[in-house]
């Protein structure tokens, strides 16, 4: 079948001379973000056994960063209502991470209380998305996670930040690069161990990666720096290989490319994890993912989601 | 589902007002292997041609060259594989035969002044050998350089690529064959299309092929994509500052005829990020 002839193709042995050239990092860590980013951003929403089967199953595909869920008020984020239940639900295997999102104290002490070791909190690069989504300038947000962070480092719990729209934003249009390294810089050095790098529209392209990751590389060091592109204009993995030759060695992606735009109906979303999976194999970077398993956990999300997957990957190999 | 001669000839008229400097019009292949494109002739002399835009057909053997220059054409393209076993299923034929075959047009061409582009296909993959290797891909197209084709593109015909492969493909050929001879032909099967481009292009080639709205899906697996989506390789290059000539909007525009004339989606993602939002930033 054609499967097996191309299945060395999924594996990680293709080439270590593409890596070995020093071109690429050795090594990539694959930031799970399906769970949280996905499923918020889909149509419709799964029952929190389902969710919590979706986590165990990402568990045994080699992942070693699984976003589990968001301690957001569910006035705001309704699919996420179950985070209490979906936290204490699922298996927590030894060497993976589960970070969830807190916007702020209390929602650090409902996700701790729940037996969360790992937080994340989400700044914007854009003044006016700050003001959309969560109401209050940049600024503010940043003294609102600096609770977040005394209270985390009293704790011992890592924190990492994101930076929404650092390719540009619905409401502003362009972002400086400056601006972006600005808002990163403060957030680093709040505590967070590492910065999250988003374009949250997709709209950029590997000329204002390039640009963006210039500035911030002044201000943070690329080990600390992750990159979370949407593929909504199709240039996620140009976006990310760009990133990779400059350093950069986390990627945040969706399994099955779950999580549409909200800023764009119809339009996709994250990046499908399979298909960056199947990139870094493909340079011979080592992600310790197991495709095949990541493939058939996709397959799973998508049948109770009833939905087609968005990787290619999963599409080509018949996993529509 | 085949698509009325009315419909093709409006859409390359409409591709021909993009800016885009080469549009591939029709293939003058037998019927009996490819009916969808039997209309070859009224294609070719139902189109506009427009001055500075040039219109290749592609032709298996002489008799299909001789058509296609009856037909009006002046270009032709010829099709060889990197995989022996591709070779055989596809035209039934060795490399070699069909390079003999694509000579007799490249001789007929040089008389008549034609310029002949010669293709290679599986040259990141064979959807039946697996692995290609990449001096192979170098030994084709150097023999299609040698009986004059002006331009090799070099296809990633299942889409398996990726940048790894993309690279040490370049290297082999690029030994061999002058970089401004070089184009790229990358399928999305797999999603790799804009990031081998971008490989490509870093490595110096030039000219990228590519397919309004991704039309063509892969035959050899079903529902998957195939060709890359000029929509979306233009937003990339145009990111990137490189300068092509061809409008964004125009070729959405044509995409979006297209589509609506075959009743279905796009496999554009810039054009479906944009229909939804009315605007591109």
């Amino acid at each position: 079948s054609p499967l097996s002839l191309l299945s060395p193709l999924l594996s990680p042995q293709v080439s270590s001379a593409a890596a070995a050239s020093g071109a690429f990092p050795k090594r990539v860590k694959v930031v799970e973000v399906g769970p949280r980013d996905g499923l918020q951003n889909e149509k419709n929403v799964v029952p929190t056994p389902v969710k919590i089967h979706l986590i165990n199953l990402l568990s045994e595909t080699g992942l070693q960063v699984i976003e589990a869920t968001s301690f957001v008020s569910p006035k705001w984020v309704p699919q996420m209502a179950d985070h209490t239940e979906v936290m204490q639900g699922i298996n927590k295997l030894p060497g993976i991470s589960y970070p969830v999102l807190t916007p702020n104290l209390k929602g650090f002490q409902a996700a701790v209380a729940a037996g969360a070791q790992e937080v994340s909190i989400f700044g914007a690069a854009s003044e006016l998305f700050t003001k959309k989504n969560i109401n209050c300038s940049i600024e503010e947000s940043l003294e609102r996670f600096g609770e977040v962070m005394t209270a985390a480092r009293a704790a011992n719990i890592p924190v990492r930040g994101y930076v929404s729209c650092v390719l540009g934003c619905p409401y502003e249009g362009k972002i400086s690069p400056a601006k972006v390294a600005e808002v990163s810089k403060q957030m680093y050095s709040m505590g967070c161990y590492e910065i999250s790098l988003g374009d949250t529209i997709g709209i950029g392209t590997p000329g204002s990666m390039r640009e963006m990751l210039t500035a911030v590389m002044k201000e943070v060091p690329v080990g600390a720096l992750a990159v979370h592109c949407h593929d909504t204009y199709g240039q996620a993995l140009a976006n990310i290989l760009v990133a990779l030759q400059m350093g950069v060695s986390v990627v945040d992606a969706s399994v099955a490319g779950l999580g549409g735009c909200p800023y764009a109906q119809g339009a996709s979303g994250n990046v499908a994890t399979e298909d960056l999976v199947y990139m870094l194999n493909g340079l011979g970077i080592q992600t310790g993912v197991d495709l095949q398993k990541l493939m058939d956990t996709g397959t799973y999300i998508c049948n109770a989601l009833n939905r087609r997957t968005n990787s290619k990957v999963s599409q080509a190999c018949c996993r529509l | 589902v085949i698509v009325p001669t009315d419909t093709k000839i409006e859409l390359i008229n409409r591709l021909s007002k993009t800016g885009l400097p080469a549009i591939e019009a029709t293939s003058f292949v037998s019927s009996k292997w490819v009916p969808q494109m039997a209309d070859h002739k009224e294609v070719m002399m139902g189109i506009e041609r427009h001055p500075g835009v040039q219109y290749p057909v592609l032709t298996p053997n002489l008799q299909g060259f001789h058509s296609a220059i009856a037909a009006g054409a002046t270009e032709v393209s010829v099709f060889g594989a990197a995989s022996e076993t591709f070779s055989k299923m596809n035209i039934n034929c060795s490399i070699e035969e069909s390079i003999e075959r694509f000579e007799e047009v490249a001789k007929a061409a040089r008389n008549m002044n034609i310029p002949v582009r010669g293709y290679v296909s599986c040259a990141l993959g064979c959807p039946y050998e697996g692995n290609v290797i990449p001096a192979k891909v170098a030994e084709v197209s150097k023999r299609l350089y040698s009986v004059g084709c002006y331009e090799i593109s070099l296809g990633d015909t299942i889409g398996v690529g990726t940048p790894g492969s993309m690279k040490r493909m370049l290297e082999a050929v690029m030994k061999e064959i002058p970089l401004s001879a070089l184009a790229v032909h990358c399928h999305d099967t797999y999603g790799q299309a804009l990031a081998n481009i971008l490989t490509a292009i870093q490595m110096g080639v030039a000219v990228v092929d590519s397919s309004v709205a991704g039309l063509g899906g892969c035959p050899y697996a079903k529902g998957a994509t195939g060709n890359v989506a000029t929509e979306d390789v233009i937003y990339m290059l145009n990111g990137l500052g490189i300068n092509t000539g061809v409008n964004l909007y125009k070729v959405m525009d044509a995409g979006n005829f297209i589509c609506t004339a075959l009743n279905r989606t796009t496999n554009s993602k810039v054009a479906l990020a944009s229909f939804n939002t009315g605007a591109i930033n």
